[in-house]
């Protein structure tokens, strides 16, 4: 592990002038009803980007108001899918026509790398859109088989007005994988992105109304969990609530919507994944894809392979490479193009995962690599690899959600089976091995959303991805997302004489 | 131009109905159809024709013969451009170079974001010359310029944007087996796809056949109707300016005994598709057997009724009945041809429908407000005159209309009969031009039968308010299309096909992709399996 400089960007990047700090209700940039803000704050150097407006419940109501009305009242639902993908092919557009400002943004308020931002975060945002514009006009009912003189068909309509609150580990692709669908289906929405990240959710608000999505359907609020977080849970004029985050507030959000007006939720929550490594692969290129498993995004990521179950047979060589690549592995500014790793988002995170850290030390496993902080100032933390860690400590039950991996050793893949479903999360795998017995037993034994088979973090637009158990319930991304923005009605009436049924 | 909204079509059959003193659907004033195209120049089109040879590979290039053959502007009978006459050896070109842009890629192999990508810039191009294809469309089909240009074209940009969206969300199943059996479909190209279009709608037909076949991953080889070569040569144009690489979609221009027949009995060719008559139809089928067995979608003619119920507002009835045949110039496949009537409402209907058809105005489909031009060539003018007079002869009344218009190009008055019978000609035969077959009839249940009389099951319209009628209409009637209080509502999204001898398949919607898309199923065993 390298540490270069951090905290310095300007000999990197240009950072972007914030140009949206206000909450967006209505197609409208507004200032908060209690006129209070918020700072967020540069990962890199722990100093204030902006001020941003900080939405309360009478800003959710005002939001909510204003969907309600684009709902009800409004053209978005009355669009045909055709002219509702047009804008969003307009949108994704647009998007693409401001990477280099996107990508800045979640680097100064994420910590997130650059260049990631600019190949990966920020075009993969505009495709998504695409991906759901061309959805738009391909949400199908279906005539049903009646058992008797009955003529009966499907209608899937928009659920209504929906709230998605969303986390900050990738605040462009959460935004556009709930936004996405949601416009595709005809709802209209209001987003509270997490107030750590709360800048480029803004820019997205302006580019939809550039693009023409209509005044009201897409409003973004700005502000805190428990408080503009906990508004929309509990509203009783939403009608669906997606929430991505941690399992405790999930659990909260589904109790909000239960005191309330039993809005459906949809929860994509924390994970504990596995990552299995049996004894016929190429150690060398698994060791890589292992790392990124643990540490890309800094291992700010719900689907990280934390838990990396290592067959006995490669055991030690597997550690031999993954020390030498874990060298290799550069810690520093995320502008700096040759950095894989920026800061943790804040300084609770930070110090949340300082405190794992210590919990590994000194609950008996072996401390392979980092393991302290990685510089002086900013959340940087080198990564962290332990060994010989074993299914009872809390580095192996607990989600870390930052750079450390936790490596562990099984002998057959019944016992593999069960150690890696031994867990309360469900949310993805990673399986390594040629061999297609394997695979494909592991593969449906595993109880998690999604299963990578020599490949890890594959995502895709056409791939939905969710968890099992406490990591949540419902899909985000392909066309089952799609399902949880539409009511379906079925309508039934008679028939006579009918020449089939 | 462009502007109206594509979706104005779906909606087009009521709302655009002229209320009682209204105007006519396209809100102009009303020509007596016996003036305007007899006297008057015709208008020159605002388009230089710029492609006219075959396009293989990516270039444009002369048939190997060397070849032309002239196409006509209907309205005068006259050559607009001589156009290359692609013949089999051509065909033979252009199959090898679709073979080998299927087998070597990059099509296939390309992501199908990648596929969607080319596809919508190709949609934007098109949006940006939509004027300019529309003149092309009109000048040589002689369809009214301002149905190619605010609707047509819009609908063929519609068209491909709509299969942009497919190519990415094309899934097999995972399929439970008796056994521990781990089943997965892959829906796979088919391959190099066979299309033969007609001459009628010549660039929507083409979008509803290369769209699917492009988008699913396929490579094409498109014949053109020798009526209408044109607009297909500049969208395939653009499309390369797209980004399409080479290879992938090859137009050839010709005829249908040698270049149609070549193609049909290529063994090279992995699917066909044809859209024309039912006795062309036969051939291109027998052909696909004599050769390879290549599967084939057909959409073939139709003889489609259009029952007015005892409960219908007459005059709506009148308005959606005319536009059901007269559209096109009659020359639509779906055209509600035989125009059943309920005894209740019969004189009444008949007495305004001919009413409509004496307004309607017929002349230079550049002019606007017209809402008729001229036939496509001299061939089906000849036929369509042929099948008025055996009308007359054959003891039908004739309403109104029965001749040509003017002296020049292929006008035919609008013409309507009543007191039609079943077993007439004009009652069994797809006329495809302006005539108004209107028969009568008493109860439902021998309209369907009588309706159902026919070889043909492309289409019909069923108007009525009443639930229980609408909804045994539209179960009783064999066709692949039932609109009720509305007609050639056409959109992407809906499937559209024949049963009996109108055809087999279904083009458009989710539906198409099948026609371009094998299923290949893949089984391996699982060993102790969590769940079966």
């Amino acid at each position: 592990m390298t540490v270069l400089s951090n905290g310095n960007a300007e000999s990197y990047v240009k950072t972007p002038k914030i140009k949206f700090t206000k909450l967006f209700i209505n197609g409208e940039f507004v200032d908060s009803v209690s006129g209070k803000t918020f700072e967020t704050i540069d990962p890199r150097t722990e100093e204030v980007i902006a001020r941003i407006a900080e939405g309360d419940k009478e800003d959710v109501d005002l939001a909510v108001k204003a969907a309600r009305e684009a709902f009800d009242h409004g053209p978005w639902p009355r669009l045909p899918g055709c002219e509702r993908r047009r804008i969003m092919l307009k949108f994704a557009d647009l998007i693409d026509e401001n990477i280099e400002e996107l990508a800045a943004l979640d680097t100064i308020d994420g910590g997130k790398l650059y260049n990631l931002g600019k190949i990966i975060d920020i075009p993969s945002a505009a495709e998504t859109i695409r991906y759901y514009a061309g959805a738009a006009d391909k949400i199908h009912g279906a005539t049903l088989k009646m058992s008797r003189d009955l003529q009966a068909y499907t209608l899937h309509e928009p659920v209504g007005v929906v709230g998605h609150i969303i986390p900050w580990n990738f605040p462009s692709q959460m935004f556009v994988m709930k936004v996405g669908p949601a416009l595709a289906a005809g709802c209209t929405m209001l987003v509270k992105p997490a107030e750590q990240t709360p800048l480029s959710a803004l820019y997205y608000a302006y580019l939809a109304k550039l693009a023409g999505i209509p005044d009201g359907v897409l409003n973004v609020i700005t502000g805190y969990g428990s408080t503009a977080g906990a508004a929309i849970s509990s509203h009783m004029d939403i009608d669906k609530v997606s929430f991505t985050g941690s399992t405790e507030v999930g659990r909260l959000v589904m109790q909000a919507a239960a005191a309330s007006n039993l809005k459906p939720v949809s929860l994509e929550l924390g994970g504990k994944s596995p990552f299995i490594i049996f004894d016929d692969v190429d150690v060398d290129k698994v060791a890589d894809l292992a790392l990124q498993g643990s540490f890309y995004n800094k291992g700010e990521i719900c689907v990280a392979g934390s838990r990396v179950f290592v067959q006995e047979g490669i055991y030690d060589k597997f550690l031999n490479k993954l020390e030498e690549k874990v060298k290799r592995w550069v810690v520093g500014d995320p502008f700096n193009p040759k950095v894989h790793q920026g800061p943790q988002v804040n300084k609770q995170q930070y110090d949340k995962i300082l405190s794992y850290i210590e919990h590994g030390k000194k609950g008996g496993a072996t401390l392979l690599s980092g393991g302290n902080p990685g510089g002086e100032k900013g959340y940087y933390i080198e990564p962290t690899i332990f060994t010989d860690v074993t299914d009872d400590m809390t580095i192996a039950k607990e989600e870390i959600f930052g750079p450390v991996m936790s490596v562990l050793k099984f002998k057959t893949v019944e016992e593999v089976i069960k150690r890696a479903n031994a867990t309360k999360y469900g949310l993805a795998a990673g399986i390594m091995t040629n061999d297609l017995n394997t695979a494909n037993t592991v593969s449906r034994s595993i109880r998690a959303g999604v299963i990578w088979i020599n490949c890890y973090f594959a995502f895709d637009k056409d791939l939905p991805y969710g968890g099992y158990k406490m990591s949540g319930f419902e899909r985000d991304m392909g066309l089952e997302a799609l399902n949880k923005y539409l009511q379906v009605k079925s309508v039934a009436t008679p028939i006579h004489n009918s020449p089939w049924l | 131009m462009a502007a109206r909204r594509i979706s104005s079509l779906l909606s087009r059959s009521l709302p655009l109905l002229p209320r009682r003193g209204q105007k006519s659907y396209l809100g102009r004033e009303f020509y007596q159809y016996s003036t305007a195209a007899a006297f008057e120049e015709p208008i020159k089109p605002p388009v230089n024709v710029e492609y006219n040879q075959l396009l293989i590979n990516g270039q444009f290039v002369d048939a190997a013969s060397g070849k032309t053959f002239p196409t006509l502007d209907p309205r005068t009978g006259e050559i607009i451009t001589h156009v290359a006459e692609g013949d089999v050896e051509d065909i033979n070109r252009a199959v090898a170079a679709a073979r080998k842009a299927f087998d070597e890629g990059p099509w296939p192999k390309m992501t199908a974001y990648e596929r969607t990508k080319i596809i919508l810039r190709f949609a934007d191009l098109v949006e940006k010359h939509n004027d300019e294809i529309a003149a092309l469309e009109t000048w040589d089909n002689g369809k009214l310029y301002e149905q190619s240009a605010e609707i047509e074209v819009p609908m063929f940009v519609r068209l491909f944007r709509y299969y942009a969206g497919w190519a990415d969300k094309i899934h097999g199943l995972t399929i439970p087996a008796d056994g521990a059996y781990h089943v997965q479909t892959l829906h796979e190209p088919i391959g190099v796809a066979g299309q033969i279009i007609p001459w009628n709608f010549p660039l929507l037909m083409l979008a509803w056949k290369v769209g699917p076949a492009l988008a699913s991953g396929n490579t094409v080889v498109l014949k053109t109707a020798e009526q209408t070569p044109l607009s297909a040569l500049i969208v395939a144009k653009l499309f390369h300016e797209a980004g399409l690489p080479p290879g992938v979609l090859n137009i050839v221009s010709g005829f249908g005994p040698t270049a149609g027949a070549a193609l049909c009995s290529h063994m090279d060719v992995d699917k066909l598709a044809f859209t024309g008559s039912t006795e062309t139809g036969k051939v291109v089928l027998e052909l696909s057997a004599k050769s390879n067995l290549k599967p084939v979608t057909l959409e073939l003619g139709g003889k489609s009724p259009f029952i007015v119920c005892e409960d219908a507002d007459v005059d709506q009835a009148v308005e959606l009945a005319h536009f059901a045949l007269f559209f096109n110039q009659g020359q639509c496949c779906c055209a509600g041809s035989r125009t059943f009537v309920h005894e209740k409402v019969y004189d009444e209907f008949l007495e305004k429908a001919k009413a409509r058809a004496l307004k309607r105005s017929v002349g230079d489909p550049f002019k606007p407000g017209m809402e008729q031009g001229p036939q496509i060539d001299a061939e089906q003018f000849e036929k369509i005159l042929k099948y008025i007079r055996s009308g007359t002869e054959g003891g039908a009344t004739l309403e109104t209309g029965g001749d040509r218009l003017g002296m020049k190009g292929y006008y035919i008055q609008p013409t309507v009969f009543s007191d039609v019978k079943d077993d007439m000609l004009i009652a069994k035969d797809e006329i495809f031009g302006p005539v108004q077959t209107v028969l009568k009839f008493k109860d439902l249940d021998e309209v369907i039968r009588r309706a159902n009389a026919s070889r043909f099951g492309l289409a019909a319209g069923v108007f009525t308010h009443n639930l229980d009628t609408a909804n045994t209409l539209m179960r009783a009637l064999k066709v692949g299309t039932v609109w009720i209080n509305c007609f050639d509502t056409f959109d992407a999204t809906i499937p559209f096909g024949g049963y009996k001898m109108s055809g087999q398949g279904r083009e458009k919607g989710e539906y198409s992709l099948k026609n371009y898309l094998q299923v290949k199923a893949v089984v391996a065993p699982v060993k102790n399996p969590a769940w079966l």
